[in-house]
């Protein structure tokens, strides 16, 4: 009968909008410094994630994401650990990402393997983080994937002997020294002096410890702080103690060259030689796509940069968890969902989980800072195609746990 | 009040009044209303232990310090490496090296400062608690430096009441307790002889070295006893958190406690009770959602406070209960 | 260590922090009033620099000006309006009503500018090295040193020379006995209130590539600034003079041979000296 049929049909109806009704809302558990002096950071990556959202719309099916943020505000890691500690036990999220500053990443381990909830780091560099829980996987970078790039680099291709390294004394500074010296060690080089200049708080007046570093005339000065202002401060200091004349050149990883600071920096920056996954002048289609998109949302000097790509490829993985599991988060499930992940689309080129150890294996592209019609521009001088993190590939230190 | 002729008894020769029961009740109770809250509750009830140290100097000694934080930090980082270096992870009697530590740098540090007033004794405690903070970052092999040392862990309490790292519970309980002990211990200083003797130095220094009282040995005995407390907050913090990095000897540190003990107001052991609540609440509320806005109202607030109302909120409910009772 | 390179980068540092704690010293020695709220000035003094200079294309010297007098108008209103009612509060009070203003001009700057550090760019005649003979070294930081020490001169001259000065010498050196010879000590003190936060204006807005510049400034250094103005002895510009120098070269000095937490050596230094000399370098004994 008909209306038996329409009944059926209703019926029907009614029982498909409850089952996607009854598909779970996804809450992910967001902790990125938004005050303070990593207020910019945490603005770069909450854009990456953003502008994920904006250009994969379909990205998470017909699965719902919440977003709940939670201020880091300093690098100590005590904010960090009470905002996940709230994020799970009051918020329930069954996500947590974010994590600029390694410290963060490091309080809030312990957390997320009691709780077991998932832990997507969009930044932390410090090569052990991914060590402290099997709950945490990487997909921005480690210290030694363009530390001992640049020191491999340092000695085969600018054919340098010695080298001085300056750098932020905290756990991804430390680090990347770390990395630096094995990789520039291994090749033939030597460092002569490691200078730690500060801590991550606030930019010191690095004329001090350039001055140290210029009285031992190395072939190579090697700089690792936190991007952004430190960087810039760098390359005047580099500058103002005339240390390019001195026959010193300044290298480092990426974190030297900020995209978004780049045109700030001045002539001071030309020369400039970096390693790393990123930088905003790189030519494929994902990240002319990202950087035209990025100039229309943020005004044409804007520049998306490392950690940028760092949050969209984060929500990438998420949304793959997210799509492989149909909504519901198993911790277990989501972490071998992670586990060999390959993302081809990624601003930064090809990008996968490592399943061993769960960080991520990319690209590392040696760039030469170069003006070109009255900008800076990164000039590409290398690729190193597939970098995985040596620090725990050579087992060195902190990273055989 | 209860109609027991010895609970009467000891109410009388204490000088308990009944609303003293009530921060007790409250923090209880908080315990079962707020389960989800405990980690923030346990921040807060160290946060009071440490302005109540506070208060016994400069409420009491009317020392005026912005280094207070030395004290926390002192106590903080014997916890830490006691337990990083030396696996000396049971909780209580690191409280007590906690205290004996802050303690003599209290001691020694007292000694030597109290002899100048005014704005040199406010710079030396600024230098002292300076001194140590960079002391800490230059021996980082040590303290672990800027980054501290993080993953802390400890054994359960008297041997039956784990940490909860999730829900800090037990914590929550620890510090209470912890707390209600050292705040007895500071109830009965106060209102002891030695107690009245340091409100006289205060109100009046001149009279009191007139009268020959021992001046510096009182201010220095007080500072020290101080320093402990301050010591065994900054413990209870790291047993908590499992973290510690120079931060617990920073400015902000000494200049946040300061605030709200001067908020709740000072000289009146539960000025630390209120300022610190009524503080922190506000500011992770507040600070959650407009943390510029959150800065401006409390320096505000601050200029406020130094301008009109002297004495916290405490003092505003005095003079309030004063205008109403007087017909 | 190059001897030579270190002590000018020192002196240059040291510089700064007199131009900027100068006018602390004098109106704490004048006054006797515990302002924590000095460096805001200074910071205000570095935006109002940075803002003039890219907003509206004032070169340098001009928008130090600006700052010096911007800032002492400010200072004139604040000191008239709310310092005033303070003077005769506890030194409790005081502290809390300058931390109180610190913040609330740190929120202000960071509502109104951003939290971002800013850069100040110095001009062209300002950048590079210069070749002195024996040596060759920044521009700036030499310039520091010239300025730093021809504001000493003008600022000696000035206190030992007019009239003025010397009214200002006597009311810190005993406010009764001035007041009771006919000096209206309320009116030189809001005229030294505002020179000495115009010049921390000036200090602030120099001194922004060696010192940075972002609302966190007035707190990050005010340990130096309140240890510049004990060492040197309150209302002392000779002392803030040579403290000032001291302090500079000290902290450059252990920033290369201990570049972790080699300045704890500065906070001992400081505390055996005020031990041993509680009134500072040149400060005279029970002021």
């Amino acid at each position: 009968m008909k209306a038996k049929r329409l009944l059926a049909l209703a019926f029907a109806a009614a029982s498909l909008a409850a089952a996607s009704a009854g598909a779970q809302t996804v809450r992910v558990g967001v902790v990125l410094p938004l005050t303070g002096v990593g207020a910019e950071f945490g603005q770069q990556v909450d854009r990456g994630i953003q502008m994920f959202m904006k250009l994969n719309p379909d990205a998470f099916g017909p699965y719902k994401v919440e977003f709940v943020k939670r201020d880091s505000k300093n690098p100590s890691g005590a904010e960090a650990k009470t905002a996940v500690q709230e994020l799970i036990a009051q918020e329930k999220v069954d996500i947590v990402t974010g994590f600029v500053y390694s410290p963060d990443a490091i309080a809030s381990a312990p957390l997320v393997s009691a709780a077991k909830k998932p832990m997507v780091v969009m930044n932390a560099g410090t090569a052990w983080i991914t060590n402290l829980s099997p709950m945490i996987s990487r997909v921005s970078f480690s210290m030694w994937h363009s530390g001992y790039a640049m020191g491999e680099a340092s000695a085969k291709l600018l054919k340098a002997k010695t080298a001085v390294v300056g750098y932020t004394d905290f756990p991804p500074g430390k680090d990347s020294l770390d990395a630096f010296k094995r990789g520039f060690e291994t090749n033939g080089g030597k460092v002569i002096d490691a200078i730690p200049m500060g801590g991550p708080g606030q930019v010191p007046d690095f004329t001090p410890f350039f001055q140290r570093a210029k009285d031992k005339k190395p072939d190579v000065f090697y700089v690792f702080v936190p991007s952004g202002d430190h960087a810039v401060a760098v390359t005047k200091a580099y500058a103002a103690l005339g240390m390019r004349q001195a026959g010193i050149k300044l290298i480092g990883p990426g974190d030297l060259t900020p995209d978004h600071k780049l045109q700030e920096m001045g002539d001071d920056a030309v020369g400039l030689i970096t390693a790393h996954h990123y930088n905003a002048d790189l030519d494929n289609p994902a990240n002319k796509r990202l950087v035209a998109a990025w100039r229309q949302a943020y005004g044409a000097n804007a520049s998306p940069d490392f950690m940028a790509v760092q949050g969209y490829d984060g929500m990438a993985a998420i949304a793959h968890v997210v799509t492989t599991l149909k909504g519901k988060i198993d911790p277990d499930k989501a972490q071998e969902a992670l586990k060999g992940w390959k993302y081809a689309d990624s601003p930064r080129g090809p990008i996968m989980i490592d399943p061993q150890t769960r960080d991520i294996v990319m690209n590392e592209y040696l760039s030469e800072l170069v003006k070109v019609n009255g900008r800076l521009v990164q000039k590409n001088i290398g690729i190193l195609n597939a970098v995985k993190d040596m620090c725990k590939e050579l087992k060195e230190g902190k990273c055989a746990q | 009040m209860s109609g027991l002729p010895a609970v009467q008894e000891l109410a009388a020769r204490h000088r308990l009044r009944w609303w003293e029961a009530l921060p007790w009740i409250a923090g209880i109770a908080a315990f079962f209303l707020f389960p989800n809250y405990l980690s923030f509750g346990t921040l807060v009830l160290v946060t009071i232990l440490f302005a109540l140290s506070l208060d016994l100097v400069l409420g009491y000694a009317g020392i005026v310090t912005l280094g207070h934080a030395a004290f926390f930090g002192a106590g903080a980082y014997t916890v830490g490496i006691l337990a990083a270096h030396w696996n000396w992870t049971e909780p209580l009697s690191g409280l007590v090296a906690a205290a004996l530590v802050a303690g003599a740098v209290g001691l020694v540090s007292g000694w030597v400062v109290l002899r100048t007033q005014g704005l040199t004794l406010l710079m030396l405690t600024l230098c002292t608690m300076a001194l140590l903070e960079q002391a800490a970052n230059m021996f980082s092999g040590f303290t672990g430096g800027f980054d501290g040392m993080p993953g802390l862990s400890f054994q359960p309490i008297l041997g039956l009441f784990e940490f909860d790292v999730l829900y800090f519970r037990s914590q929550y309980l620890y510090a209470l307790a912890v707390l209600f002990a050292c705040f007895v211990v500071v109830r009965m200083l106060v209102y002891s002889p030695f107690g009245r003797s340091l409100t006289g130095i205060r109100e009046n220094l001149l009279r009191m070295h007139a009268v020959g009282a021992p001046v510096r040995a009182r201010q220095v005995f007080a500072y020290a006893i101080s320093a402990a407390i301050a010591g065994v907050a900054g413990a209870v913090f790291v047993h908590a958190t499992g973290y510690v990095n120079l931060a617990v000897l920073g400015l902000d540190r000494a200049a946040g406690v300061l605030i709200i003990l001067i908020l709740g107001g000072y000289g009146r052991l539960y000025g630390a009770f209120v300022g610190a609540v009524v503080y922190m609440v506000l500011e992770h509320t507040l600070s959650k959602a407009y943390p510029t806005a959150w800065q401006l109202g409390l320096g505000l607030g601050l200029m406020l406070v130094a301008l009109y109302a002297r004495n916290g909120i405490l003092g505003l409910i005095d003079a309030l209960r004063r205008r109403w009772s007087t017909p | 260590m190059d001897l030579i390179s270190t002590l000018l980068g020192g002196l240059a540092s040291g510089m700064v922090l007199f131009i900027v704690s100068v006018g602390l010293s004098v109106t704490m020695g004048l006054m006797g009033f515990v302002n924590l709220a000095h460096g805001a000035f200074a910071m205000l003094g570095g935006y109002v620099v940075v803002y003039s200079m890219r907003h509206w294309g004032l070169p340098f010297a001009a928008a130090l000006a600006l700052g010096f007098v911007a800032v002492a108008l400010l200072a004139v209103v604040l000191e008239r309006t709310l310092y005033a009612r303070l003077y005769r509060a506890s030194e409790l009070d005081q502290v809390l009503f300058t931390i109180g203003l610190v913040f609330v001009m740190i929120a202000l700057v960071t509502l109104g500018v951003g939290p971002e550090s800013q850069r100040v760019v110095l001009p062209h005649w300002l950048d590079g090295q210069t070749d002195l003979g024996f040596i060759k070294y920044r521009t700036y930081s030499l310039a520091l040193i010239l300025a730093g020490s021809l504001l000493m001169l003008a600022l000696w001259l000035g206190f030992e020379r007019t009239r003025i000065g010397a009214k200002i010498r006597a009311a810190v050196d005993n406010r009764r006995m001035a007041e009771s010879v006919g000096v209206d000590v309320g009116r030189l003190f809001t005229l030294t209130f505002a020179l000495g936060s115009g010049l921390a204006a000036v200090g602030g807005g120099l001194g922004a590539e060696i010192l940075g510049l972002d609302p966190q400034y007035p707190l990050r250094y005010l340990a130096y600034f309140l240890i510049v103005v004990a060492v040197g002895g309150m209302g002392r510009v000779t002392g803030v003079f040579f403290a000032a120098l001291l302090i500079g070269v000290l902290d450059f000095v252990l920033k290369i041979e201990f570049p972790k937490g080699g300045t704890m050596f500065i906070y001992a230094l400081t505390l055996v000296f005020l031990l041993a000399r509680p009134q500072g370098i040149f400060g005279r004994k029970g002021a």
